[in-house]
């Protein structure tokens, strides 16, 4: 049994150590918002939050997570409204759609550290995270459309 | 006349050996029928279980799945392979017939109960330096908290002569100080703390310090790196590879949580020598231990110096037009970059590579180490982990990462034979050199 958090849920797994964490989300969990795309951590399609870090599931065994705190694309925020979620809806960005939850984690993950990111912060992080529809131009947009929500929420405090 | 000589000489040699084994000779400590627990007050038995984390005996002393402290932890010596003994309180198995002063003669002389000399894969040379009380404490930890476990210890796999225990005594001989540790006058009384508690509990020069041909530390080259298992502990002087030199409090923050935001994370042998242990320190010996090893790896460098090379360095991580033509430079931009990229600033979970000394050692195995499997949370900082390639990359993808970034953000001379090492690393043996 391995013991680790999932949005903020204790869960005990009883898989093999060297399960990816993906298929724990998946299969064990049954949170189906993480996406299986390569295998093996080259496309973002399965990235989740431990410990608040974009982390590729895919390759994360799940020793590895034990006693950690992952976050889902389903906890990422309570009523699904993450200012990158927003930022997602009004520019309409993703097409089929497949990649997105990874790279709606990776994109808050960033402007966790990075809140204004220029084009080349944005290009340089989310460059591992593939979109087969090629809708980088408008994620682009969707992560600079957040991080300003972002920035306007703090100067309105 | 060569009747003579010989006889003479064969003389010498029986004398020699008689000398040599009554020297040798430590004779056995009574056994005891039972430890009296309740002469070991509450605080003695908690300051015993910080000192033994501290000393992370249970990291050495207890096996893959195996009971706490129950042994047979393989170590891997150039003379074999020995399994670590049973230090629980079983009295068959384990060192429950074993009174404090037989306890004491192991830690300080390396000596067990029965009188046989202990290997020095037991860092006794450093324990030797720690006091009684100290040692007192540990004992009674481990007497009335540890759980007995009866499982026995499996056969010792060393090298003739190196198996034979009445060499060892040659072996204190040459190269063991047998000495409480002494105040240098001098310095505070901090530094002195400090001193105390890395030369003896957390033996930190047990892999810091290079070894002789016979296994003891080179006195002369203290703190200048070694290699262990497969893995480079780097130097803790001012030779240390990190582009930013560490202070004292860069050293007490890296004990207590397992990284800094300057140099990275603790990982492989180091990962456990923080997280099972030398964390649980109280504040006020992290700090001296900080104050003790800065002082050893000379005076940091001033700020503004420290600020241009973080800049120079965040400046080499932007995107380049290097990823179209360059698969070290492609990869890294798709599979690293997610995590290891900074803007202006280093966030403490996105270590910038060039400045780390896995980018920067003259070989490369702590970074390929790291590439092929990760940091998982047993390792480096609390809650945050790093996936592992090993599925996920050939031999030639990892040594092209490793050779993109060892020319791309540092000026050292590029690593050769890369993808051998990483092959080697992934088989779990030692590069040909």
């Amino acid at each position: 049994m391995i013991k680790l958090k999932v949005n903020g849920r204790d869960v005990s797994v009883d898989a093999d150590a060297d399960t990816p964490l993906l298929w724990v989300i998946r299969d064990e969990i049954g949170l189906m918002g993480t996406k299986f795309g390569c295998g093996i951590g080259m496309c973002g399609a399965c990235t989740v939050h431990v410990g608040g870090q974009a982390t590729r599931s895919c390759i994360t065994p799940l020793s590895a997570v034990a006693g950690a705190s992952v976050t889902t694309i389903e906890g990422l925020d309570e009523t699904d409204s993450h200012p990158v979620q927003e930022a997602w809806r009004e520019l309409r960005v993703p097409q089929c759609g497949y990649c997105q939850s990874g790279q709606i984690m990776q994109a808050a993950a960033l402007l966790k550290d990075i809140p204004d990111p220029s084009d080349d912060d944005i290009d340089a992080v989310m460059t591992g995270n593939l979109c087969r529809c090629m809708t980088y131009l408008r994620i682009r947009k969707a992560v600079r459309r957040a991080a300003a929500t972002n920035r306007e929420a703090n100067s309105n405090v | 006349m060569i009747k003579k000589i010989i006889f003479g000489l064969l003389t010498f040699v029986v004398v020699a050996l008689i000398g040599f084994a009554i020297y040798a000779h430590e004779p056995e400590i009574a056994p005891i029928a039972n430890v009296d627990r309740s002469q070991f007050t509450a605080e003695t038995v908690a300051k015993g279980r910080v000192l033994a984390a501290a000393g992370y005996c249970a990291t050495c002393h207890t096996a893959e799945d195996g009971a706490l402290y129950a042994g047979n932890y393989p170590v891997e010596t150039g003379f074999g392979t020995l399994y670590s003994t049973n230090i629980t309180p079983d009295p068959e198995f384990g060192i429950g017939n074993w009174s404090e002063e037989a306890f004491l003669r192991a830690m300080h002389d390396g000596v067990d109960r029965e009188g046989r000399h202990l290997f020095p894969a037991f860092p006794y040379d450093h324990f030797t330096k720690m006091s009684d009380d100290d040692v007192g404490a540990i004992y009674a930890y481990i007497m009335s908290e540890v759980e007995p476990v009866p499982s026995d210890q499996k056969s010792n796999e060393l090298l003739f002569p190196m198996d034979r225990r009445f060499l060892q005594a040659g072996w204190k001989l040459l190269f063991v100080n047998f000495s409480r540790f002494e105040a240098v006058a001098e310095q505070s009384t901090e530094w002195n703390r400090g001193a105390y508690l890395v030369e003896g509990v957390t033996h930190c020069g047990a892999c810091h310090t290079p070894r002789n041909v016979l296994g003891a530390e080179k006195k002369s080259e203290h703190f200048a790196g070694a290699t262990i298992d497969q893995w480079i502990a780097p130097a803790l002087t001012a030779e240390n590879a990190s582009a930013i030199h560490w202070s004292a409090s860069d050293f007490s923050n890296f004990l207590k949580i397992g990284g800094t935001r300057n140099h990275g994370v603790a990982v492989g042998p180091m990962g456990p020598v923080v997280h099972a242990g030398v964390r649980q320190l109280p504040d006020s010996d992290l700090k001296a231990i900080g104050v003790y090893l800065a002082e050893r790896a000379g005076a940091p460098a001033r700020d503004d110096v420290n600020s241009e090379i973080l800049k120079a360095s965040l400046a080499k991580g932007k995107p380049q037009k290097s990823h179209r033509w360059d698969q070290g430079a492609r990869l890294y931009a798709e599979a690293c970059a997610s995590c290891h990229y900074n803007a202006a600033q280093i966030a403490l979970s996105r270590p910038d590579l060039g400045i780390n000394s896995a980018t920067r050692l003259a070989e490369p195995g702590n970074l390929l180490h790291v590439i092929l499997d990760g940091v998982g949370n047993e390792d480096g900082l609390a809650g945050i982990v790093m996936p592992g390639f090993r599925d996920a990359f050939n031999d030639e993808e990892v040594a092209a990462i490793a050779a993109y970034l060892r020319s791309s953000r540092t000026d050292k001379a590029a690593w050769t034979d890369l993808s051998g090492k990483v092959a080697a690393i992934r088989a779990g043996r030692t590069a040909a050199q």
